[in-house]
C-alpha cells in the first residue's frame, strides 16, 4: 500500500502554544518540530503535563498554536476549522454520542459527510466487524462496557477514513489484559487500513511495543524521536534514558571519540567502548548508560565491583542491586531459570561485567 | 437457596412499609392542601349560583353547560359560547407562543452562561434570577412603562423621527405576550442552563471532529443533549402562562382576557362560583393533556434517533 513510504502526513514545525498570560503563563508546547510519515504509527510518550494532548489539539484543530505551523501533506492547515480537517480523533475519554447508538456513532461522521445511506450502512457493519461489536450495533453507548467504548471510539474515528488518526491515551483505562489485546488490535487495524496513527501514552511499554517511531516529550519539548530500539539502546538525554525502562547511571572519562564510539574509562580506572548520538563530541567527564540486562555479575573481577546489596525476584528474571566501591547502587537483570538461583547472596562481593557497546554515552 | 431468598423477600417487605411510613406525612401534605381542595372545586362546580357569590347546595350541571354552551334570553336555543371559546384559544395560543418566545431568548442566553469560565457562571445566574426579587405587578407595571404610547419605545421612536404618531402596543395580545415572555424568561432559562451545564464540551468537539459544522453540532448534539431542559423549560413557562391572571390583566387592559382573569371574574362581579369552578376545572384538564401529549411526543421523537 504505502508507494511513497517517506512522504509526510503531517509536519510540526516551530510550534509553540501558550496558554494563559503573567503568573499563569504556561508554555504548553515550546518550538516543537516534528515530522511524521505517511502510514506511520507515531507515538507521543511523556509524563503528565508534558503537552501530549496539546500537540494532538492543534493537529485536530481545536486550539490554535501561539506560533509554527502544522503542514497536512505539505498545505497549510490552519485555516481549516476541525470539522473540514481530513483527521479523526480517539479522545482520552471516548466521548461518545450519549444519545446514539453504538451503530449511529460510528456512521456520524460519514453523515455528516453526506454520505448515501447505503454506503454508510456498508460502511458501518463493516466497521463494526473490524472491531468485533456487531452484536452490540443497536445498543446506547451507556450501556457497553469501558473495553466496548474504546473499540466504539476507535470505530467511529476509523469510519471516515482520516488520513491520519489521533489517539489520546485510548487504552489507559483499560486493564492490563484488555489493554494489551487492545494494542495488538489496534496494530492490526493500522496495518489493515494504512492510516497514519498518532498515538499518545504515557506507557513506555505500550510505546515501545507498538510504535514505527517515537517522540519522547517532557515540559513541552521533544528531547529525542526515533525508533523504539533507538530510544531504548541510544537514548540521548537523561530524561529520556531515565524516562523510558530501568537505567544505571556512571561517570567516566570520554575521550577517542569517532564514528559515534568512544572510550569510557570508569572510574574504577576499568575502560569500556562507548556509544556517542550523532553529531555530538563528548569531552571530558560525562554520563553514560548501561541497561541493568546489558551488564552481568560475575564471581570474579569485572569492569565494575561492589557488594550485592539485594536480591529481587521478578518471575521472568532477578534484580541484583550491588553497591559499587564507590558509593553509587548498580542493577543487574539476570534471566531465571528454572531450577537453580540466581547464585549470588547478599553481602557478597562480587565484580559487574559490563559488554561491549552496552554503554551510551548521554548530552547532559 | 430458599432461606436467602426468604430473608431477601422479608428485608423486601420491611423496605416497602418504612417507605410508606417515611413519606405519610408528604403523602399527607399532598392529600390536604392539593387533592382536598381540588375535589371542593370539583364539588363547587355542580353546584349553583348563589345571589350574592358563594354556591347554594343543590346539584346542577349549568355550570358545566355555561363552559361550552350559552342559553339565548330570547328563545332559550342553546349555541356554542363563542366568548369563551375565543378566550380559551387565545390563552393557549399565547401560551405556545410565550413558550416558543422564550425558548427562542432562553436557549442562547442559558448556552451562553454554560460556556463561561466556571467561577463566572454564577454570576450571569444570579442576574437572572434577579427579576424574580421583584414583585410580578411591579415587574408588570415596568414593562408596561416601557410598551405604552408615552412610554419607551414610543419616546424613543418619536424621538429619532420614524413615527409622528405613538404605536398602539398596550392592551393588545402583542403587549400580552411580550409581558409574558418577559416574565417567564428565567423559567425557561434555569433549566435549560441545569441540562446545558452537564454537557461534556468534549462531545460538541468530537462533532466537529467528524465533520460536523456548527449547526449540525447544535442540532444533532447539543439539542438532544438538553432536551430535558427544553421540556422542563416548556412545562415550567406554559402552565402559568395558560393561568396567568396580572400579565393580560395589566398588559391586555379589560379586553384582553385570559383564562385565568375569566375564573376571576366567575369569582368576582360575576358572582358565579360554580362556573368559575368548572372553568379552573377545564383549565386543569387542558394543561394536563398538553403535558401528557407534550411528554410522549417528545420521549418519541427524542434523543437516540438520527
Ligand atoms: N486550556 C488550558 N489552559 C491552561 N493551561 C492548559 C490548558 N490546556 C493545557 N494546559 C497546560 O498545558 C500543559 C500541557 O497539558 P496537556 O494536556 O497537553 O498535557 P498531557 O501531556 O496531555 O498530560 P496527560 O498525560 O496528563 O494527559 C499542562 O501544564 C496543562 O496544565
Ligand atoms: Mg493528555
Amino acid at each position: 500500500m504505502p508507494d511513497k513510504p517517506d512522504r509526510n502526513a503531517i509536519e510540526v514545525i516551530g510550534v509553540s502554544k501558550i496558554f494563559g498570560t503573567g503568573e499563569a503563563r504556561v508554555a504548553a508546547l515550546d518550538n516543537v518540530s516534528v515530522p511524521i510519515r505517511e502510514n506511520e504509527f507515531f507515538t507521543l510518550l511523556g509524563p503528565s503535563g508534558c503537552g501530549k494532548t496539546t500537540l494532538l489539539r492543534l493537529i485536530a484543530g481545536f486550539d490554535f498554536p501561539t506560533d509554527g505551523q502544522i503542514l497536512l501533506y505539505g498545505n497549510d492547515i490552519a485555516p481549516l476549522p476541525p470539522f473540514k480537517r481530513p483527521v479523526n480523533t480517539v479522545f482520552q475519554n471516548y466521548a461518545l454520542f450519549p444519545h446514539m447508538t453504538v451503530a449511529e456513532n460510528i456512521g456520524f461522521g460519514l453523515q455528516m459527510l453526506g454520505k448515501p445511506k447505503a454506503e454508510i450502512e456498508a460502511r458501518v457493519s463493516q466497521m463494526l466487524k473490524l472491531v468485533k461489536m456487531e452484536a452490540l450495533a443497536k445498543r446506547r453507548t451507556s450501556q457497553i462496557s469501558g473495553g466496548q467504548q474504546q473499540r466504539v471510539a476507535l470505530a467511529r474515528a476509523l469510519a471516515p477514513q482520516p488520513k491520519v488518526l489521533l489517539l489520546d491515551e485510548p487504552l489507559s483505562a483499560l486493564d492490563y489484559k484488555l489493554r494489551k489485546e487492545m494494542q495488538i488490535e489496534l496494530k492490526r487495524l493500522q496495518n489493515e487500513t494504512g492510516i497514519t496513527f498518532i498515538f499518545v501514552t504515557h506507557d513506555q511499554e505500550e510505546a515501545l511495543t507498538m510504535s514505527d517511531r517515537i517522540a519522547v516529550m517532557s515540559a513541552g519539548k521533544i528531547l529525542q524521536v526515533g525508533t523504539p530500539w533507538d530510544i531504548y539502546d541510544k537514548p540521548a538525554e537523561r530524561f529520556v534514558a531515565d524516562f523510558i525502562g530501568e537505567t544505571n547511571f556512571l561517570t567516566a572519562k570520554i575521550d577517542n571519540v569517532a564514528n559515534g564510539k568512544a572510550k569510557a574509562t570508569l572510574k574504577s580506572g576499568k575502560t569500556i567502548p562507548a556509544t556517542v548520538a550523532e553529531g555530538f563530541t563528548p569531552k571530558g567527564e560525562a554520563t553514560i548508560v548501561v541497561r541493568p540486562e546489558h551488564a552481568k555479575a560475575v564471581k570474579g573481577p569485572g569492569e565494575l565491583s561492589g557488594t550485592v546489596e539485594n536480591i529481587v525476584y521478578f518471575g521472568t528474571d532477578t534484580h541484583i542491586l550491588v553497591r559499587l566501591d564507590d558509593g553509587d547502587l548498580f542493577t543487574v537483570r539476570q534471566q531465571n531459570s528454572r531450577s537453580a538461583s540466581c547464585g549470588f547472596e547478599e553481602g557478597e562481593r562480587i565484580g559487574v561485567s559490563i559488554s561491549d557497546d552496552a554503554a551510551q554515552v548521554l548530552k547532559d | 437457596m430458599a432461606t436467602a431468598q426468604e430473608t431477601a423477600e422479608k428485608a423486601e417487605s420491611d423496605d416497602i412499609r418504612t417507605r410508606w411510613l417515611l413519606s405519610a406525612p408528604a403523602l399527607l401534605i399532598i392529600f390536604f392542601a392539593a387533592i382536598g381542595p381540588l375535589f371542593i372545586v370539583l364539588v363547587y362546580s355542580f353546584l349553583a349560583p348563589g345571589n350574592y357569590g358563594d354556591v347554594k347546595w343543590q346539584f346542577s350541571t349549568d355550570a358545566w353547560m355555561n363552559v361550552l354552551f350559552e342559553r339565548d334570553i330570547f328563545d332559550d336555543t342553546l349555541s356554542f359560547a363563542k366568548a369563551n371559546l375565543s378566550i380559551f384559544t387565545r390563552s393557549i395560543s399565547l401560551s405556545l407562543l410565550t413558550t416558543i418566545l422564550t425558548l427562542i431568548f432562553g436557549f442562547p442566553t442559558a448556552y451562553f452562561i454554560a460556556t463561561r469560565p466556571e467561577g463566572r457562571r454564577e454570576i450571569w445566574l444570579f442576574l437572572i434570577t434577579i427579576p424574580f426579587w421583584t414583585n410580578l405587578l411591579i415587574r408588570t407595571f415596568a414593562m408596561m412603562e416601557v410598551l405604552r404610547n408615552e412610554g419607551l419605545i414610543n419616546s424613543l421612536l418619536r424621538f429619532l423621527g420614524l413615527t409622528t404618531a405613538p404605536i398602539q402596543f398596550m392592551y393588545t395580545d402583542f403587549a400580552v405576550l411580550v409581558g409574558m415572555t418577559y416574565v417567564y424568561l428565567p423559567l425557561m432559562v434555569l433549566p435549560l442552563y441545569a441540562s446545558m451545564e452537564k454537557i461534556d464540551f468534549r462531545l460538541v468537539e468530537a462533532g466537529y471532529d467528524l465533520y460536523a459544522s456548527r449547526m449540525q453540532v447544535l442540532r444533532r448534539i447539543i439539542v438532544p443533549l438538553v432536551k430535558p431542559g427544553i421540556i422542563a423549560g416548556s412545562i415550567l413557562v406554559f402552565i402559568p402562562s395558560l393561568g396567568a391572571y396580572v400579565t393580560p390583566r395589566v398588559m391586555g387592559g379589560g379586553t384582553n382576557l385570559m383564562i385565568g382573569n375569566l375564573i376571576e371574574l366567575q369569582f368576582g362581579q360575576g358572582r358565579n362560583w360554580p362556573l368559575g369552578a368548572s372553568l379552573s376545572i377545564t383549565l386543569m384538564a387542558i394543561v394536563m393533556v398538553t403535558l401528557m401529549f407534550y411528554v410522549r411526543n417528545a420521549s418519541k421523537t427524542g434523543a437516540g434517533h438520527g
